[in-house]
This record gives structure tokens, C-alpha cells and sequence, in this order.
């Protein structure tokens, strides 16, 4: 089997106000993540990428059609345990995600609910510090960490799970550039090196960059899915859904329409300017 | 020639925690930069560089450990009964300040500060529909529970209630922080709309580099503490390796230009905007090509 989660004509809807319709934030969703890839989720608030992410590891239910995390249906309550030992969330806030007084309870606080030994518990922490780079603060206090620092602890008490796949949900939204290249690279490194299946909610158009596959949620449905190249050259339909593309396809983009041969999907900055290095040189 | 008073003058200023215990810290230290009326100034430097403690400062909140905060010419401390007047003058909105919202309607939660200010009545029904105006917040929603609205509408709301407040300086911490780009430029342009408008000094926080490039007048790099540097835009995207070195993110077409012309051509990579590289590129191949 090599589907990690599965989504068949999935839909959601948040319960009404008085006496209105109910919201429905996802509208027949048909999506599959493949074991250990890198999939970034994409689209503006309220597109239901936060929905979508939710449901992945049973915190919503489907209100129509399913789920399947690794075959089981997340609707099966017998099941809820198993699937969210398979699948963990990172959340955008880091101070509302951390339980303990000291770093290594706070990683501890899932293995010990689930019953681990306790000998099992103490390599399970230290690993996964150790893997997020955090293991000189085995004993610090996490509210006098920065926030990127309590982001890559939140992500040691999902790894001590040992899941299969990593859910964040707009996980680095309230981070500075630094924070959020540490929790980037981090994730990134724990798909390659562990093959662990990252799904990445956000809407930072450059996250995606490095993502093997591109997902682009509005009003409910999925609108775009494909490489990074592949979607971000839909300048006119990105920005139609009220997200922006990168610098470097606008450039290009701009520059094609004034006559130039370049590519559109030359996306990262080394990428780009050799495009433009080419054809302008070519001229000169 | 007649000589503007500054709005705004941080003289020498530091701030240190916890003086006397082992975690003795100054968050800024001897920093000075003036604030012309009417003007758009960023801040910029990342976390733990001291933005937050200095804006602290800017009304009041903080006292400084040494050195002075002048109000129109003025130490705001020169009397420190008079310092809610201060606060009036400089309206701070918070981070995530839609946290903050308490009241049962929008329109009470936006009155609170013009009525502590002693506006009633008339005067103060005008303040706070103007307010709500200038965010984009609809009147049939003055009603309504500000926890019925999404966070980006409630964020509006706290922004409306400093608005309506009439401050002389609007300081904004991170005021798009975790907002989508739609989000992000709707409240620029609020911003933008209302630092025109009233010629309200505006002084903006943000972590992004192309953000602030994008809005301001002249732009302060904090790091460590110390002021790193201080310019118009294109002056401080001059220097994009130190900014870089800083852990500021640069705007990704500002990489551009250094790559192209780290390749040989003649760009100037003080650029911050698409449209200026374009711009750039365009002549250049009108100057190579024969046409």
C-alpha cells in the first residue's frame, strides 16, 4: 500500500448561526498523499486547507465521503487511536501546543499516554531532540524559547509518536524569517532522512518551492494540484484565487509579455536569473 | 529656513532587564533617531533585536533605564501623572491584537478608548463610525459580537479602536502577522489610506522586509540591540548582504538582481519591486539590442 491518506468526495461543514444554512468549508474533496512525499497546501483563509489538514488525522470527521490514513477509515472511532499514532499536527500557535514545565516532558507527553515503557520513552525523547536540533534544551523551560524553537519542540512530541506523517497546519505563520527556516528545514530534513510524509498547510508562496507536489484549495475544492513549476505559472489563476506567485514568475512573466524568451517556470533565484542572463546576453 | 520640530526624538535610549539578578539584559541600548511629522517609518530587525522594547517606550509603557523619549519637543516623563495623555497622543496596536477585544458589540469595543479620552455623545459616535469606516468595517456589523467575525475583521476592529483614539503617531506591531496576502494588502491599504489622509505619523514593525519596503518613507534596521542602519528604501536594499547577514529575509527579487548581476549584468540591486527590475531589464535590452 502506498497511499499514507486518502480523501474520496470528502466534504465538511461547520454548524450555522441561528437560523442559517450550515458552512461548508469543504465541498467533495478527491485527493491522495503518497507515502513519504512532501505535499504543500495552498490557499487563502478560508479556502478550507485548515479543514482539509484536520481531518487528516480524525480531529474533524468527514460529513460526507471519507478518509483513509494508511487504509483505515477515520470515521471507525476503534480506529482513532491507531490513526493518530500514524499521523501528528503541528499547530500555528506555539505557546498553545506545549503541555509541559520542562522541554523533555513536553516531548514525553505523548509516549507516556500511549503506554510506552518508560526505558523506550527516554531514547524516544532524546531521538527525536536530537533529530529537531533542540537537545541542548532537554531541561530548559519551553516559555523561555524562541518561537521557532517551541515549533521544533512541538514537532519532538510529534516525532516521539513515531508517526508516518507530519501535519502542519500553518505551523510557521506566527514565526520570523529565522524561526520559520528552522522549522523548514527541520521538516524538510525529516522527509528525506526518515522518509517520514509531510503535509505543509500555509500560505507562504515560497515554503512550496522545494515541495515535491503542490495542492491549491478554494472555496472548498481543490482547484490546482501538480509540481511547483506546473502550478505556479498560472499566474492569472493564482492570483484570481486571491494568492500571489513568486517574485521570480512574476518577473519572468512580465518580461515574456514585453517580448523576452524566457521560461515561466524558472522559480528559484539562481533558476531565474540564469533565464534572464541567457536571453539578455543573447541580445547584447 | 524654518526649522520642523520633530514629532518624535529617542535620544540615547536603553532598556535593561532585570538589572542586579544574573539575567541582566539590555534590549536596546543608547539608541537615537528622530520621527519627522507625517512621516511612514519601518522598523525592521528580527527576533530579540529590541523592536518590541523600543516601540514599548514610544508611549510610555516602558520607562527608559537611561536616556529620553521626546513628544513634540517634550520628555514624556517630564511629568509622570501626564503619562496617559501620552498614550492618547501615541496609539500602540499590539501584536495579535485581536486577543484583546473584550466588549459585547464591535461599536463598544471601538469606543472604549475615545471614551476613556472623555468623548461623549456625538463626538464620540463620530469617532468610532469614522474608525470603523477607515478599516472597512460595515455599519450593520457595529452590532454584532466582535467574536462572530473572522480574525482578520476582528483584527480591524482593534485597529479601529487606536483609530478612533485620533492618536498624533499610529504605531503598528506586525500588524499583518498571519494574515493570507489578500489580508495582508487590504490592511496595508488601510494603513496607507490613513497615513494620506490625516498625515498621521506612522511607525510600522514588521518582519518582512518587502512589506515595509513596499509602504515606507525611510526604513531603521535593528539587530542587537544597536540601530544597524537607516535609509530610504533603495538605500537600505543597497546593503541586502548585511541585511542578509542580520537574518532578515531580502524580497526574493532583490536576490535576483544580485544573482543577475553577480552574472555580469549591469543592474543596480538595490531594487525591492518586481516592476523596478523589470524596468531594469527592459532598458538594459534596449541598450544592448540594435533596433
Amino acid at each position: 500500500m502506498n497511499e499514507m491518506i486518502e480523501t474520496e468526495s470528502l466534504r465538511f461543514a461547520y454548524p450555522a448561526d441561528e437560523g442559517g444554512e450550515p458552512v461548508f468549508a469543504l465541498r467533495g474533496v478527491d485527493l491522495t498523499i503518497e507515502k513519504g512525499s512532501f505535499v504543500v497546501v495552498l490557499g487563502h483563509n478560508g479556502s478550507g486547507k485548515s479543514t482539509l489538514a484536520k481531518t487528516f488525522n480524525a480531529v474533524l470527521l468527514p460529513a460526507g465521503g471519507k478518509v483513509y490514513v494508511e487504509g483505515m477509515d477515520t470515521l471507525d472511532e476503534s480506529l482513532l487511536l491507531a490513526i493518530r499514532q500514524r499521523v501528528g499536527m503541528v499547530f500555528q500557535n506555539p505557546d498553545n501546543q506545549i503541555v509541559a514545565n520542562v522541554v523533555e516532558e513536553d516531548v514525553a507527553f505523548a509516549p507516556e499516554n500511549l503506554g510506552v515503557p518508560s526505558e523506550d520513552i527516554r531514547r524516544r525523547v532524546d531521538d527525536a531532540l536530537k533529530t529537531v536540533g533542540m537537545y541542548d534544551f532537554v531541561r530548559h523551560a519551553p516559555h523561555l524559547l524562541s518561537g521557532g524553537q517551541k515549533q521544533r519542540i512541538a514537532i519532538a512530541g510529534v516525532l516521539a509518536m513515531e508517526p508516518a506523517c507530519i501535519v502542519l497546519d500553518e505551523a510557521t505563520a506566527m514565526l520570523d524569517p529565522v524561526g520559520r527556516q528552522e522549522v523548514l528545514s527541520t521538516v524538510h530534513r525529516l522527509n528525506k532522512e526518515k522518509g517520514i510524509t509531510v503535509v505543509l498547510i500555509t500560505h507562504h508562496m515560497n515554503e512550496a518551492e522545494e515541495a515535491d507536489r503542490v495542492v491549491v484549495m478554494d472555496n472548498g475544492k481543490v482547484e490546482m494540484d501538480g509540481t511547483p513549476a506546473e502550478v505556479f505559472t498560472q499566474v492569472a489563476d493564482l492570483r484570481h484565487m486571491g494568492l500571489t506567485v513568486p517574485d521570480t514568475v512574476d518577473l519572468l512573466d512580465r518580461l515574456r509579455r514585453r517580448g523576452l524568451d524566457v521560461p515561466l517556470d524558472a522559480l528559484t533565484v539562481e533558476a531565474c536569473a540564469d533565464a534572464i542572463a541567457a536571453e539578455i546576453g543573447n541580445l547584447e | 529656513m524654518e526649522n520642523i520640530q520633530p514629532i518624535l526624538q529617542v535620544k540615547n535610549l536603553t532598556h535593561t532587564y532585570g538589572i542586579g539578578t544574573p539575567f541582566q539584559r539590555s534590549a536596546v541600548e543608547d539608541l537615537s533617531f528622530t520621527v519627522q511629522p507625517g512621516e511612514f517609518l519601518g522598523i525592521i530587525g528580527h527576533t530579540g533585536s529590541g523592536k518590541s522594547t523600543l516601540i514599548q517606550h514610544l508611549n510610555g509603557l516602558l520607562r527608559p533605564t537611561s536616556g529620553q523619549v521626546l513628544l513634540g519637543g517634550e520628555d514624556i516623563w517630564s511629568e509622570p501623572r501626564k503619562i496617559r495623555e501620552v498614550r492618547f497622543r501615541v496609539g500602540l496596536v499590539f501584536q495579535y491584537p485581536e486577543y484583546q477585544l473584550f466588549e459585547e458589540t464591535v461599536y463598544k469595543d471601538i469606543s472604549f478608548g475615545p471614551a476613556n479620552q472623555g468623548k461623549t455623545g456625538a463626538e464620540l459616535d463620530h469617532a468610532v463610525r469614522e474608525a470603523a469606516r477607515l478599516v472597512g468595517i460595515r455599519d450593520d456589523q457595529l452590532m454584532k459580537s466582535p467574536f462572530e467575525l473572522s480574525g482578520g475583521q476582528k483584527r480591524r476592529v482593534a485597529l479601529a479602536g487606536v483609530l478612533a483614539m485620533e492618536p498624533e503617531v499610529l504605531v503598528l506591531d506586525e500588524p499583518t502577522a498571519g494574515l493570507d496576502p489578500a489580508g495582508r494588502e487590504n490592511l496595508m491599504a488601510n494603513i496607507r489610506d490613513f497615513h494620506r489622509n490625516r498625515r498621521t505619523t506612522v511607525i510600522l514593525v514588521s518582519h518582512s522586509m518587502d512589506e515595509i519596503a513596499r509602504n515606507v518613507d525611510r526604513i531603521l534596521v535593528l539587530k542587537s540591540a544597536h540601530v544597524l542602519m537607516s535609509g530610504t528604501p533603495a538605500e537600505v536594499f543597497a546593503q541586502a548582504d548585511a541585511l542578509m547577514a542580520a537574518g532578515l529575509d531580502v524580497p526574493q527579487v532583490t536576490r535576483v538582481a544580485m544573482a543577475l548581476k553577480a552574472r555580469g549584468l549591469e543592474v543596480d540591486p538595490a531594487v525591492y519591486t518586481v516592476e523596478d527590475l523589470e524596468r531594469q531589464l527592459l532598458a538594459l535590452r534596449k541598450g544592448g539590442a540594435p533596433c
